[in-house]
């Protein structure tokens, strides 16, 4: 369905529930990606994985100022936090959706946090890791699951 | 004024912490843990604090928000707080308003930055209305366009804190040690700290109205529970706790003025 008959739709509902809408569009969501509900994105190739924070995150955060980067070598472990994401005043911990050994992060944030909010699943990408299992995986959200939680978060507040 | 005493039916509680000039880096290490470790709503006052102190955001740079020589000459103490924001220049006219929330604890709340900036604008607006033209400006409370009190905020997996740094008084000299900031708010219009600035205690007939308002303000939210410093232990040590505040080293000060001078050249 084309954006704009989406957001048609979605307005034109919206009204009849005698709901709020969000006025930006529905975020985006990567198809090969898994989620995690804290709102992080993992790609996984093999047993390495990049990981960063979604388009629905980003855009709720606001404009991202700085990244505070993990040491690489450094351990990360599934459901704890990281690293820090700040946007005007506030700072927003970055939760790893998966465990592993940080073998690279991306510096480019350090002079251009914003690409964190122009391309959140490509240039704004955050650290990629050695994955220490796999299976953690699993417990993971699709893509179309994903866009169910987010829409059901949203439509809670 | 009497605080209420019982426990209101289905309010969450919230943990009222009051302390007098507690210094600024106890007090953030304090509320780090607390957002940390602890699983209780708080609200944190501090009338002010012992030394005139410098306090910057998580990604604050001295050499580009801080005038270093008259800050080495005088010795003025650099904090990076765990929060984000600007910086600020406190003293013991500044009064400290912190609440750490866990994401539930208000129905229909985002933890996201706007949402909560916007609930908490809300609160304080029910206490501030009738003493003069309060508002919400790009994150800042602003009387006019007058600027306040400035906020940061830290959100972590279930919970989040917000808290604030109230002018009820200030020494405009102190205002010398802050250089002006490169980020700023678009309603500041380049003002000088001392034309953008003004002092609550000109609007606010005292701090205990303004304290005891916000008590009462929040308790249409939460039922709100006197808990004594005694309770808490030392306010000094994070335990286990490795936390992101930090008093910047002497060093650290003579080598961003060291960026500082070369950068002017």
């Amino acid at each position: 369905m084309a954006m704009a008959s989406r957001l048609m739709w979605a307005s034109r509902a919206a009204s009849y529930l005698k709901i709020s809408t969000c006025p930006r569009a529905f975020s985006t969501v990567i198809k090969d990606l898994k989620y995690a509900d804290t709102h992080e994105w993992v790609k996984v190739d093999g047993s390495s994985a990049t990981i960063g924070i979604t388009d629905h995150a980003q855009d709720h955060l606001g404009d991202v100022v700085y990244v505070e980067l993990p040491e690489v070598g450094s351990s990360v472990n599934q459901g704890k936090n990281f690293g820090a994401v700040e946007s005007v005043k506030a700072t927003s911990d970055v939760i790893s959706p998966v465990s592993g050994e940080v073998v690279e992060v991306n510096t480019e944030l350090n002079g251009s946090p914003g690409l964190v909010n122009a391309s959140p699943y490509e240039d704004g990408w955050i650290l990629k890791v050695k994955l220490s299992n796999n299976g953690e995986v699993n417990s993971l959200m699709d893509s179309e699951q994903y866009s169910k939680f987010c829409e059901e978060e949203d439509a809670k507040h | 004024m009497a605080l209420p005493q019982a426990i209101k039916a289905g309010l969450p509680c919230m943990n009222l912490l009051r302390m007098t000039a507690v210094p600024i880096l106890e007090q953030l290490y304090l509320e780090e843990r607390l957002l940390r470790t602890s699983a209780e709503n708080w609200c944190i006052i501090n009338h002010g604090t012992s030394l005139p102190t410098i306090v910057m955001g998580i990604s604050g740079r001295p050499s580009e928000l801080v005038e270093l020589k008259p800050v080495l000459r005088d010795q003025i103490p650099v904090i990076r707080r765990f929060s984000g924001g600007g910086t600020v220049i406190i003293d013991n006219g500044t009064l400290f308003v912190s609440l750490i929330c866990n994401k539930n604890a208000i129905p229909g709340l985002q933890p996201y930055p706007h949402p909560i900036m916007s609930w908490t604008g809300q609160m304080y607006g029910q206490v501030l209305h009738e003493f003069g033209d309060f508002h919400l400006r790009e994150n800042d409370y602003a009387f006019n366009s007058h600027k306040f009190g400035g906020n940061a905020q830290s959100i972590i997996k279930d919970r989040w804190i917000h808290h604030t740094s109230f002018l009820w008084d200030y020494d405009a000299r102190n205002m010398e040690y802050l250089k002006l900031p490169s980020r700023a708010p678009k309603y500041r219009s380049a003002r000088s700290h001392v034309e953008f600035l003004c002092r609550m205690k000109n609007y606010v007939p005292s701090r205990t109205t303004f304290i005891e308002g916000t008590i009462k303000s929040l308790g249409g939210h939460f039922s709100i529970r006197p808990f004594d410093l005694d309770e808490l232990g030392s306010l000094s040590g994070s335990g286990s706790l490795s936390g992101s505040t930090k008093l910047l080293t002497r060093q650290e000060l003579e080598e961003a003025y060291s960026f500082q001078c070369v950068a002017v050249r």
